[in-house]
């Protein structure tokens, strides 16, 4: 008994030392998003010299010189953002959980050969179909609006998120599909008021996973939304911005980054949990 | 008579069963079908209908504007002899070569540290897993820009601590290169959420039992949590390996979209970039993108075929 005192004091201080290296470790790596917060609210030159986390005479100059210094204020670029993202995940979400649903429950020929296919596809480097995908799109006279960039997202191209519905729908209890056929239900009612009222939480995740790689989805928008300011999205706006202003608005160029990672960041802190447990169970990008 | 009446009976009714059985199986086959059809037409239309497309697109010579003429093999043949070409190869690989293994380090590491049954696991995880969800976005490659330029935060800080002539990072042709590495391992979270899940799963009775044998701690790390983790360091591997050889958003903004200094940070996908959709060189765009595809093809397979030396599959005790 006497012996006990002792290691459980050791274990104390070892578990407060793993505290402190983990919490060292955090700071070093979220000190550029810490920095960045800083310095969209600082002047010019102190972003350059300062050191000091708080700014010495915090300004919101930035923001509003921010905001308007493209021809079109960022708030059309938002706008056009939050269109193309609610739509992507409208798409995600609908053609993901029919082909999901295909895979998981019902019976039909070549079935293993094309879930295979699709499990293949996730692999499948963009690149690989982007020149014939541009001119299909540039011929169809799509190339400037969202379709090009839309348009997959309703037909399931994104084939992880198949992936990710079709392991759920197979956590799901058969007992249930087996009192629905009872029932009478073939498999769109059994789809429509039985798997798919239960797929909330992988709807969810496949719902923010989309918004959250769209919103930050740099390349596609670059090639199809780049040609006229008043299409822009965010991030196109930004690269815009980097171009356009020189070094001196370097504030004004932080302070719309920052602004730009707000919905990313409000959607994980509201979905913390869901998300990382996407991951852990799925295998996700990052 | 009766007798045979009745397995006349019988005979029929087994008949319609198999009728009705065969009738709702073709019902369901059908049903499925509807069910997958955008997916089918998603994956002809716009994958793999593309991917052939892109193979053909790649023996031509076409610019978009005028039809595409077939040249054979020539794109193949001048990318073999454009210094360019092989230099954004060479480029691409020192980063999958550079950034996949550190980031799986830190990933592994960081996931053990963190696995040790301390309080406030959740908000770590989370707090660790920001990077990943924010550092493939062009505000992030900004902020990187800003940073690690000759005049950015990290040698104003440099020079305080003493440093007073360090290298100008993103402008010397031998740092910019790291300095994308950087960003890719600063966003090790994604995989270490996922070896968390992994050692999370194993069972607390093996550790038990080798503690009874006598196993100290690093030889349970060695012998037992490793081993275990084989299949997940694979799965990470492999995907974090995809993702790398696709990288394009930090370095087209960190090098202003041309790859600089002096072609430094020109990966794969920039130059392909700027060749398909800059120059509209589509056919040497497409011939770019098939060899991409075979590399990360060939690379998937040989780390598959590796993995019966060093994966460790549990037997499943149930």
């Amino acid at each position: 008994m006497t012996r006990a005192r002792p290691r459980f004091a050791s274990r104390i201080s070892r578990r407060l030392l793993f505290h402190v290296a983990i919490l060292l470790a955090l700071v070093v790596m979220l000190y550029p998003l810490i920095w960045m917060v800083s310095a969209s609210f600082k002047t010019g030159p102190e972003i350059f010299h300062g050191l000091n986390l708080l700014p010495q005479q915090p300004t919101l100059d930035n923001y509003a010189s921010g905001w308007s210094a493209l021809r079109s204020p960022f708030s059309v670029f938002f706008v056009n953002s939050i269109i193309l993202c609610t739509a992507a995940v409208l798409g995600n979400v609908l053609s993901c959980t029919l082909a999901a649903f295909a895979f998981a429950r019902l019976r039909f020929p070549l079935k293993r050969v094309l879930f295979g296919v699709m499990l293949l596809t996730i692999m499948l480097p963009f690149h690989a179909t982007i020149v014939p995908q541009f001119v299909l799109f540039q011929r169809l006279g799509w190339v400037g609006t969202i379709l090009p960039i839309v348009a997959p997202k309703f037909l399931a191209v994104d084939a992880f998120f198949v992936f990710l519905l079709v392991q759920f729908i197979r956590s799901i209890p058969t007992s249930l599909d087996d009192a629905a056929k009872i029932d009478g239900c073939g498999p769109f009612r059994l789809f429509r008021w039985v798997i798919f009222p239960l797929l909330t939480p992988a709807v969810a995740t496949t719902a923010i996973f989309t918004f959250i790689f769209t919103w930050n989805d740099f390349f596609s928008q670059l090639l199809y939304l780049g040609n006229s300011v008043s299409s822009y999205t965010v991030p196109v706006a930004l690269r815009a911005f980097i171009d356009a202003t020189s070094l001196s608005s370097w504030g004004q160029t932080l302070a719309m980054s920052l602004l730009s990672l707000i919905p990313i960041v409000g959607f994980f802190i509201a979905f913390q949990r869901l998300l990382v447990e996407g991951i852990s169970t799925t295998g996700f990008k990052g | 008579m009766r007798v045979e009446q009745a397995s006349a009976l019988v005979r029929a009714l087994e008949r319609r069963r198999r009728r009705t059985r065969a009738s709702e199986a073709t019902r369901e086959s059908v049903a499925a079908y509807i069910f997958l059809l955008p997916w089918l037409l998603g994956l002809f239309g716009l994958t793999l209908g593309p991917m052939v497309a892109s193979l053909a697109l790649s023996f031509t010579h076409f610019d978009l504007l005028s039809p595409p003429r077939w040249i054979g093999l020539r794109n193949y043949s001048l990318l073999l002899s454009d210094d360019r070409y092989l230099h954004s190869m060479r480029v691409t690989l020192t980063y999958v070569f550079l950034e996949v293994p550190l980031k799986l380090a830190f990933a592994l590491l960081l996931a053990i540290v963190l696995n040790q049954g301390l309080r406030a696991l959740g908000l770590y995880r989370a707090l660790f897993y920001v990077p990943s969800l924010l550092g493939g976005s062009v505000a992030i490659a900004i902020l990187w820009r800003r940073i690690f330029s000759g005049d950015g935060t990290l040698n104003v800080i440099l020079n305080t601590a003493g440093w007073h002539h360090p290298p100008a990072w993103l402008q010397d042709l031998s740092f910019a290169l790291y300095t994308l590495v950087a960003l890719g391992v600063w966003q090790f979270g994604s995989p270490m959420v996922i070896f968390l899940a992994g050692l999370r799963q194993i069972p607390r009775e093996l550790y038990e039992a080798a503690r009874v044998d006598g196993a100290r701690r690093l030889s349970q790390f060695f012998r037992l949590t490793l081993p275990l983790l084989t299949p997940l360091i694979l799965f990470n591997f492999v995907l974090q390996m995809i993702y790398a050889f696709q990288t394009f958003t930090p370095a087209f903004i960190v090098s202003g979209g041309n790859g600089s200094p002096v072609d430094s940070t020109l990966f794969y996908t920039l130059y392909l970039y700027n060749e398909a959709f800059g120059n509209l060189h589509m056919g040497y765009g497409a011939a770019m993108a098939w060899i991409l595809l075979v590399a990360i093809a060939t690379a998937t397979g040989a780390i598959f075929a590796s993995s019966r030396f060093w994966v460790f599959y549990m037997e499943t005790s149930t």
